[in-house]
């Protein structure tokens, strides 16, 4: 992150160190066999150099206690990764006691991860630093996996089981995570950000909601962060139609009614996204209802709102012209 | 411009051919092996797993037709080894005689199979959005081949396994998926074989097998009993194994 | 070349199986293991470069971290149907169809292989099977990844999945059969004196390489069969919605697909063990070593397929047990490679274009191979596995080892083949150009993999596009480096220099014969009464006899 061309990512939790040390370990095995092979390999080529077209080479055919020796000496140190690499994953395997449970749910193509206490997140996960977190991992359709680099931890989210993570941050901070087995179109969208906090500041968020923020501008951040912009691009290019404009406006519908866009249509359409399709567009919103509070509904309609000013795009918003209504 | 027994241009002697012949049946019943392989390990995976499901599947297969054409399949490795040894010992008329009766078991084999599964059609045991395992249970004149006491015994079975596994059905639905993957692939390689055995009925009539040449009956001979091997196979996993009674 | 400079003028020979019989249906119904193999040649070049286009169109997305060229519905399926058509056929057909079909009954001394007619069916299935993967591209294209992943690629893609099934079945036949007929010609065709350890080293690999097409591919077979069943008539065993299990799906994936890997690279070793004896003019270091090598590699890589799902929650015992055979399973490649090194001590080394492409492949493999143990490794697995270091990792070994050692030998058995030499200057060139373009391209993709980057992404972090601009521009001197070969050996087999029957030269029983050979191969069948890559017993080859560079025995050096 900082220098140009960075090498190893941040180390922000207890299994980062011993798994960057094992790294190295190979790493430095690796590079001495490549530059042993390489310059015996360049030196042979130099000194046994074809010199006369008609030249042949030594008449060797081999030795057995060479051949005895590069195949244990390789395998004495293959060994010993296995046993370092085997102890780190087996403590990776086996979560310990104390740990802060947290709920994953992973869904094309989203993140649902849920508190002890019930506070729920999309696409944004707050631990405490320090602490033993357990994430227990669930999906709704097809293999996602969860991994943060900075912890240097994954783990497959299958369907039809649970599977578990465990990990202790180590350090506060803002760290990206990903979903790294390939789920779909939008796999490359489904990650995230976990927030490790101090334990005061963690304590304080789990409590507390936003705080003094505007509707408009806390409408804005959950649109963010329930990844609406995913599909409602502002260009109208995205799966879903764009919001821009789309307030107050009327919107031709997939059956061919045209509705006006008001509070309680926006507030529909979060809650029971297939009601009423957008004409030109799938049905493929997840509904909202249970993930969104009321007071965040508000906030959301505030901000989609707020979008009245912005241009409406070309193609796609949705938006009916106001002359073509005959019912 | 190849005729019966001569040497293909490829080979030196017609040992080497022979020798040749055989052992690419071999290696080619080896991938046989394998490809059995993966369908027999998703079965015994799933009956692990769904062991009340995989049980009431098998109670509902009929042990009579399925054990009939055991006997029948086994009846029919005879009369091939039969047509093989009269090949190897020169005994024309008798090979015709032998294929035939081969060709005539396999037939009878078929004829059961299609009884079975127009009864598994009849009775919604064919996997899809029909599928009901209770079908037969539910309603008993849908199903007249099944008699009373089948049906108050194979009721009782049901509650059992409906007990010990809520979503029975589903997972019943995965034993048939493997019945019909397994008996499917299975019956395919017997239509192939029948196809292989009419064409060596048309060779023998023509006279072609001699002491000397007979390599295309003892291969085809191979093939059969390799077909036959895996019923014996798939008769226990998916007839006798889940059955308590 | 190296041959004595006043050497007179050769000239094509009169006959040979290139011209003896004319027309389409000359080629189209032919049983001659040659023919089949140049046709061989021609499908597998066409869907190099297919898979090639979808690679270049990956690399030019991925410029940018939002992405400008493709939607992401586009991009995945750019990069699924890049490593259908490279996988599966490209790489896993490329050596042994063309090169494996072309010489080993050359090399053994037979007139053809065991079954040429099933030859000749192998071919068409692989041509069937290709069409239906053809079709899935072009109506509608196929978005689930090589991998076929379960569920989602049989419940909730919306590509077309079953026509590339279907492909990918049928073409599975085609492997099988040549797998077959190597196995049984091996055994049944060699010329008299021909022992098992005289045979050359590309037979022994191909023998290897037979036994893993024979017992692994029927299970991807029956694997995508239930698959496909399942997709097209919602069978379940694969759904967890009707009680399947996807991971089931995973083992018997991997159980053929990771042994398919050494489908791919077995061939390469068996190229490059010819090479370095040829062009070191020296008996190839540890011959048993490196043939028992090739078998344990077939037979350990059967037991190591569930490194792919480390963390798909298996159980703790399994993976241990898995890792460790995944560390034995590296330890006969590692021999190779010793043994190669040592048979350059005390050669006469040229640097003949094939050579160039030995020592690449020694390079890529070296790195390819070494970057194997951080994914074998369960630790370090937890965090590389599913990034670009993955990407890396096997593109270094199937593009660095497998395709330099198909180039290699392409460029090595041309002459044979067509009867011409190719351009030498050219060739050493783009040999160059390759190399070095491949490492810009794949190199940046390990340090993108340990910084995070999860493979398969359309968009990604601003942090990562650095390395991801140094790829693209790597991957665009690579498409050079592809482009000069294709071009130059063409032009090579109609109007190059006439070659000769042995230019090198080599000992191989292959160059026994004319340069392009008869139909029949030999005039009459060889006797063999010398071991492999003896240059010293061979006063055939117009070379010294004694060596030179006064390595042990020491005599004669100048």
């Amino acid at each position: 992150m900082q220098s140009p061309l960075p090498f190893f990512p941040e180390q922000a939790s207890n299994f980062a160190g011993n798994v960057d040390a094992l790294f190295s370990y190979i790493l430095v095995t690796a590079i001495f066999f490549t530059v042993l092979v390489s310059l015996l390999a360049i030196f042979a080529a130099f000194r046994y150099r074809r010199k006369n077209a008609s030249d042949i080479g030594a008449e060797i055919h081999g030795n057995t206690a060479l051949e005895i020796g590069w195949t244990l000496i390789p395998l004495i140190l293959a060994l010993g990764m296995f046993a370092w690499g085997a102890v780190i994953y087996v403590n990776y395997r086996t979560a310990p006691k104390d740990t802060l449970d947290i709920y994953v749910i992973g869904k094309q193509w989203m993140w649902k991860l849920q508190q002890p206490n019930g506070r729920k997140e999309i696409n944004e996960l707050h631990i405490p630093v320090n602490r033993n977190i357990k994430l227990i991992l669930g999906s709704e359709d097809v293999i996602h996996n969860f991994y943060v680099p900075a912890f240097r931890v994954k783990m497959d989210v299958v369907p039809g089981r649970y599977n578990t993570m465990w990990f202790r941050p180590t350090k506060v901070g803002k760290y990206h995570f990903f979903c790294s087995q390939y789920c779909g179109t939008n796999h490359a969208l489904m990650g995230g950000w976990v927030i490790v906090q101090d334990p005061a500041e963690y304590a304080a968020w789990l409590s507390g909601e936003s705080g003094d923020v505007s509707p408009v501008s806390a409408g804005e951040k959950l649109f963010t962060q329930l990844a609406c912009t995913t599909c409602h691009v502002s260009n109208g290019t995205g799966r879903g139609p764009s919001l821009n404009g789309v307030y107050g406006a009327k919107v031709l519908l997939a059956d061919g009614s045209i509705v006006t866009a008001d509070e309680g249509y926006i507030r529909e359409s979060i809650l029971q996204p297939k009601a009423k399709i957008v004409a030109g567009y799938q049905p493929v919103m997840p509904t909202f209802q249970g993930l969104v509070t009321e007071e965040q509904i508000l906030n959301l309609t505030a901000y989609i709102k707020s979008l009245q000013t912005q241009p409406v795009p070309a193609k796609g918003a949705g938006v009916a012209p106001a002359t073509s209504g005959k019912k | 411009m190849h005729r019966t027994g001569e040497l293909y241009g490829q080979f030196k002697t017609l040992e080497q051919q022979k020798e040749s012949a055989t052992l690419g049946m071999w290696i080619f019943l080896i991938t046989e092996v394998m490809f059995f392989g993966g369908i027999m390990l998703a079965y015994a995976l799933n009956r692990h797993v769904y062991f009340p499901a995989f049980a009431a599947g098998s109670n509902t297969l009929s042990l009579k037709l399925g054990g009939f054409n055991t006997v029948v399949l086994l009846a029919s490795s005879f009369t091939m080894a039969v047509a093989v040894w009269s090949s190897q010992v020169g005994k024309k008329t008798l090979i015709s005689i032998f294929l035939l009766l081969t060709i005539t078991l396999g037939f009878v084999f078929f004829g059961v199979k299609y009884v079975e599964y127009s009864q598994k059609f009849h009775h919604h045991l064919v996997p899809g959005k029909k599928f009901d395992i209770f079908y037969c249970v539910n309603n008993p004149a849908g199903c007249p081949d099944v008699d009373a006491p089948e049906l108050m015994e194979e009721s009782k079975l049901l509650d059992e396994a409906k007990a010990a596994d809520p979503d029975l059905n589903a997972h019943a639905q995965l034993y048939y998926s493997a019945y019909f993957g397994m008996t499917g692939l299975h019956a395919l390689h017997m239509v192939i074989g029948a196809g292989l055995l009419f064409w060596l009925l048309k060779g023998s009539l023509a006279g072609r097998f001699t002491p000397q040449w007979n390599t295309p009956v003892d291969l085809v001979g191979l093939y059969w009993h390799f077909v036959d091997i895996v019923w014996i196979y798939l008769f226990p996993l998916l007839y006798l194994i889940d059955r308590h009674k | 070349m190296s041959t004595a400079a006043a050497a007179p003028v050769k000239t094509m020979p009169e006959h040979h199986y290139l011209n003896a019989t004319y027309g389409i249906r000359s080629w189209l119904l032919t049983v001659d293991h040659k023919r089949i193999a140049l046709l061989y040649l021609a499908s597998v070049t066409f869907f190099f470069f297919i898979g090639g286009f979808f690679a270049m169109m990956i690399r030019l997305h991925l410029l940018t971290p939002s992405g400008y060229l493709l939607s992401a519905d586009t991009y995945n399926r750019m990069f699924t149907m890049h490593g259908v058509a490279m996988i599966f056929f490209f790489l896993i057909p490329s050596i042994p169809a063309v090169l494996g079909n072309f010489l080993i009954p050359l090399m053994i001394g037979a007139k053809d292989l065991a079954f040429p007619k099933i030859n000749l069916l192998s071919w068409y299935v692989y041509v069937v099977g290709g069409a239906f993967t053809l079709y899935s591209m072009v109506s509608g294209g196929l978005d689930t990844g090589w991998t076929f992943y379960t569920p989602l690629s049989t419940v909730y893609s919306n590509s077309a999945v079953a026509p590339a099934v279907v492909g990918i079945f049928i073409t599975g036949f085609s492997s099988i059969l040549t797998g077959l007929n190597f196995l049984v010609t091996i055994h049944t065709m060699r010329a008299p004196g021909m022992t098992w350890f005289r045979l050359p080293m590309f037979v022994w690999a191909h023998y290897a390489t037979s036994i893993v097409m024979i017992l692994g591919t029927p299970v991807i077979a029956i694997t995508l069969a239930l698959a496909g069943m399942e997709r097209l008539f919602g069978l379940g065993f694969f759904n967890p919605a009707m009680g399947g299990d996807p991971i089931l799906f995973q083992h018997l994936f991997w159980f053929y697909s990771h042994p398919a890997v050494y489908i791919m690279i077995l061939p390469a070793m068996g190229v490059i063990s010819e090479l370095i004896p040829t062009f070191a003019r020296k008996q190839l270091f540890g011959y048993h070593f490196v043939a028992a090598a090739s078998l344990a590699i077939a037979v350990i890589g059967f037991l190591v397929w569930t490194h792919h799902m480390f963390l798909t929650g298996q159980s703790t015992y399994a993976a241990l047990v898995f890792s460790f055979l995944t560390f034995l399973v590296a330890i006969p490649s590692a021999v190779k490679t010793f043994n190669w090194v040592a048979t350059l001590y005390g050669g006469s080394i040229s640097f003949d274009t094939p050579m160039l492409y030995a020592f690449g492949f020694l390079g890529l493999f070296l790195i390819g191979g070494l970057t194997g143990l951080f994914l074998g490794c369960l630790g370090t697995d937890i965090h590389i596995h599913d990034t670009y270091f993955v990407v890396a990792h096997f593109h270094y070994i199937m593009v660095g080892g497998a395709i330099m050692g198909y180039l290699g030998g392409l460029h090595f058995w041309w002459p044979k083949m067509t009867g011409r030499m190719y351009p030498e200057w050219l060739a050493r060139i783009s040999a160059l150009i390759l190399f070095v373009g491949f490492n810009l391209t794949f190199f940046p993709q390990f340090l993108l993999g340990y910084l995070g980057m999860p493979r398969r992404y359309h968009v990604y972090p601003p942090e990562f596009q650095v390395y991801n601009v140094m790829s693209t521009a790597g991957a665009s001197i690579l498409a050079i480096g592809y482009l000069l070969p294709m071009i130059y050996l063409t032009w090579a087999a109609f109007c190059g220099k006439v070659a000769g029957d042995n230019p090198w030269p080599a000992t191989g029983l292959e160059w026994k014969t004319q340069s392009p050979p008869l139909t029949e191969n030999f005039e009459v069948t060889p006797v063999v009464t010398w071991e492999p890559y003896d240059f010293h017993n061979r006063p055939d080859l117009g070379l010294d006899a004694v060596a030179a560079n006064g390595v042990v025995p020491a005599h004669g050096d100048d």
